[in-house]
């Protein structure tokens, strides 16, 4: 089997592309929900009911949809300079740790501060613990030539411990009769509701609003052709006079700040304190949302939304006819690998032999 | 002091050492021959999950022990079936696909096992490995069977890696591939087969927690273990000795911590004695990492014909 590359790309091709990656990931999912014995067509419709039928379940997605969009930018924009950070798990509970040690009800009442200051400091915080906790090992990368990736992971156990640490000392809330949580946040520090009744908070705006940022640094400034140089080739990128360390390090500052702004924006619009479950993972599924909107920055808004709708549809889905949740971790993985070659098949055409 | 001391001279905390050990060898091995032929396999934390799962109920099913461990390992090819080609077949990113697969076995593991109990809050048992009391050596006589092939594992891996043709084939595609295909050594199927070999081994090492240290599959019981393989490959400097010295040492700390833990005057908080592996295997990394002889090859996808 030999690879060729194609000289341009059919227009069949991109088309059949996205068409296959759906078909071969219903196919997976497809065999396992007849393992756990289950109607086929009636687990579809109440996953996507689940998900996107009605205004409640598109509340749910959009809410569940606002870290993942977040974790997905911070890992589109290490991922563009090839600075492989799986570390924004840690990143994001970093940052709601600090989102809480500034703006929670410490002592009862929290820092005597005017709102318009503790906010903003609030959200630098959490951008900035995020910020610091990646930087380490982008440093690492660069100066020691230490893999980024086995780093960042094995911080993301160091953090969760640390994390655990202070929910049981310092920060610990004292009312809530034993459970590992921290201390409430002020509540004038929440964000707001977007749909009344619902859990659809603010944070949505600020997913937005952050997407389109970097998709702008990406397209209209200088330093966003940096890092595309520097993740396209860093040694010719150096040639060519761009400041490759400087880069790294901004993208390492950049892609932390985003996932630690995650942990925030889930802690003000959503939890309003800090548990050791508040996040399922979604820092590693960022990195399969920036991986599904090929690592395009307002992609990563549709492939945010489509991955909640999931999770969320098989929450529903899995009450109602028994099968397990952990079939959206499945659909995730397998769509990621999906895309992934069905990309390749656009570029390259497949020689048997 | 007298705490370590004490600890020290316990013969069962050298028994835990062994045990904790155990796996790490599995998958620092695995992972090895991987890297060695020049493809990093970050599938492996997914890959114990599978191993440990699918060994277990296997057993659970009523099969032998050994045919459990035989369908970890079987599982583990399965799924380096699938990186090499991913990665080396269509030659897509190594760091990408290897997340895909530890996430896709994890999430297909998990699903399995609520699937075949969906409705269980005790986890079901089967009977483990039993220690192999009628050897006449103290430590290993308390350990099971799989500990002794993870030992006998690292002489093996050694002697294929550089006394076989094969194992200079794969050390040849892992430092450069353009060489070797020059030489006949065809580098897509040396490396396929490096990676199914070496994910077979990352199988097993999960089938010896659900087979041997406990009796039971929970979720998250790898916890990391993956990861830490992949470091300690790079502490080892990709040798097999060394990889068994590595996981021995970090062993050797995780035992420690946990004791110390438990002791009486433990004044830190118990999270911090758990953070030391972690701390200990970035240490490492960062130790060695002015003189880490990379395998040249390695994350550096092959094409046929291509520069």
């Amino acid at each position: 089997m030999r690879l060729e590359r194609r000289h341009g790309t059919s227009r069949a091709a991109l088309v059949l592309a996205p068409f296959g990656a759906v078909a071969f990931t219903l196919l997976v999912s497809t065999l396992l929900v007849l393992w756990a014995g289950a109607p086929v067509g009636r687990t579809y419709a109440l996953l996507l009911q689940g998900g996107f039928g009605s205004v409640f379940a598109w509340s749910e997605t959009l809410t569940r949809a606002v870290p993942l969009i977040l974790t997905g930018l911070a890992a589109t924009v290490a991922f563009k300079a090839r600075l492989f950070n799986i570390g924004a798990e840690g990143q994001l509970y970093a940052g709601a740790l600090a989102a809480v040690a500034v703006g929670g009800m410490h002592g009862g009442t929290g820092f005597d501060l005017p709102l318009w200051l503790l906010y903003p400091l609030m959200m630098l915080a959490a951008a900035t613990a995020g910020a610091l906790l990646l930087l380490g090992p982008a440093l690492m990368k660069n100066k020691l030539g230490v893999d980024e990736v086995v780093t960042t992971l094995l911080i993301n156990f160091i953090v969760l411990l640390g994390v655990s640490a202070m929910l049981d000392g310092p920060m610990k809330d004292p009312t809530a009769m034993g459970w590992p949580q921290s201390v409430s946040l002020q509540s004038e520090l929440e964000l707001g509701k977007l749909i009344a009744q619902t859990r659809v908070h603010t944070g949505l705006l600020w997913a937005g609003a952050l997407s389109v940022i970097v998709w702008a640094l990406f397209k209209y400034t200088v330093i966003g052709f940096d890092i595309r140089a520097v993740g396209a080739n860093a040694r010719a990128a150096a040639f060519a006079g761009v400041p490759v360390t400087r880069t790294v390090v901004l993208v390492a500052l950049l892609s932390g700040a985003l996932a630690g702004l995650a942990g925030a924006i889930e802690v003000a619009g959503r939890t309003s304190y800090v548990t050791l479950d508040m996040s399922p993972g979604y820092g590693y599924s960022g990195i399969v949302i920036a991986m599904l909107a090929g690592l395009h920055p307002l992609g990563v808004l549709a492939a945010g939304v489509f991955v909640a709708g999931e999770l969320v549809g098989a929450d529903t889905m899995s009450r109602a006819v028994g099968v397990p949740t952990y079939i959206a971790d499945v659909i995730v993985a397998a769509s990621l690998i999906a895309v992934l070659v069905a990309t390749l098949l656009t570029q390259y055409r497949v020689r048997l032999k | 002091m007298s705490d370590v001391a004490d600890i020290l001279s316990n013969v069962s905390f050298w028994v835990a050492v062994l045990r904790i050990a155990t796996p790490l060898i599995f998958g620092t091995l695995g992972v090895l021959l991987c890297e060695r032929a020049g493809v990093l396999n970050l599938g492996i934390e997914g890959i114990m999950v599978a191993g440990a799962f699918a060994g277990w109920l296997a057993v659970y099913a009523g099969a032998p022990l050994w045919v459990g461990v035989g369908v970890a390992a079987l599982t583990g090819a399965v799924f380096g079936l699938l990186h090499a080609f991913l990665t080396v077949g269509l030659a897509l990113s190594q760091h990408v696909s290897g997340l895909g697969i530890t996430l896709l076995a994890t999430a297909l593991s998990y699903y399995g096992y609520r699937v075949s109990f969906p409705k269980v809050n005790t986890p079901p048992t089967v009977t483990p490995f039993a220690p192999m009391e009628w050897l006449p050596i103290p430590v290993l006589d308390a350990q099971t069977p799989l500990t002794l092939l993870a030992l006998l594992m690292v002489p093996v891996v050694a002697y294929v890696l550089y006394r076989t043709p094969a194992g200079l084939a794969v050390r040849m595609v892992g430092e450069n591939p353009q060489a070797a295909e020059g030489q006949g050594v065809s580098v897509a199927a040396t490396r396929t087969g490096a990676i199914v070999g070496g994910s077979a081994l990352m199988g097993v090492a999960g089938s010896f927690l659900t087979l041997s240290a406990f009796n039971a599959f929970f979720f998250n019981m790898i916890n990391g273990r993956g990861w830490i393989c992949v470091a300690l490959v790079v502490f080892a400097s990709w040798r097999p000795g060394k990889a068994l010295l590595g996981a021995l040492l970090f062993a050797f700390f995780d035992a420690l911590q946990l004791r110390l833990q438990q002791s009486g005057d433990a004044v830190l908080p118990y999270q911090l004695y758990l953070m030391l592996p972690y701390l200990l295997s970035i240490l490492a990394l960062v130790l060695v990492a002015r003189k880490a002889s990379y395998p040249q090859a390695l994350m550096k996808p092959y094409r046929k014909g291509e520069r």
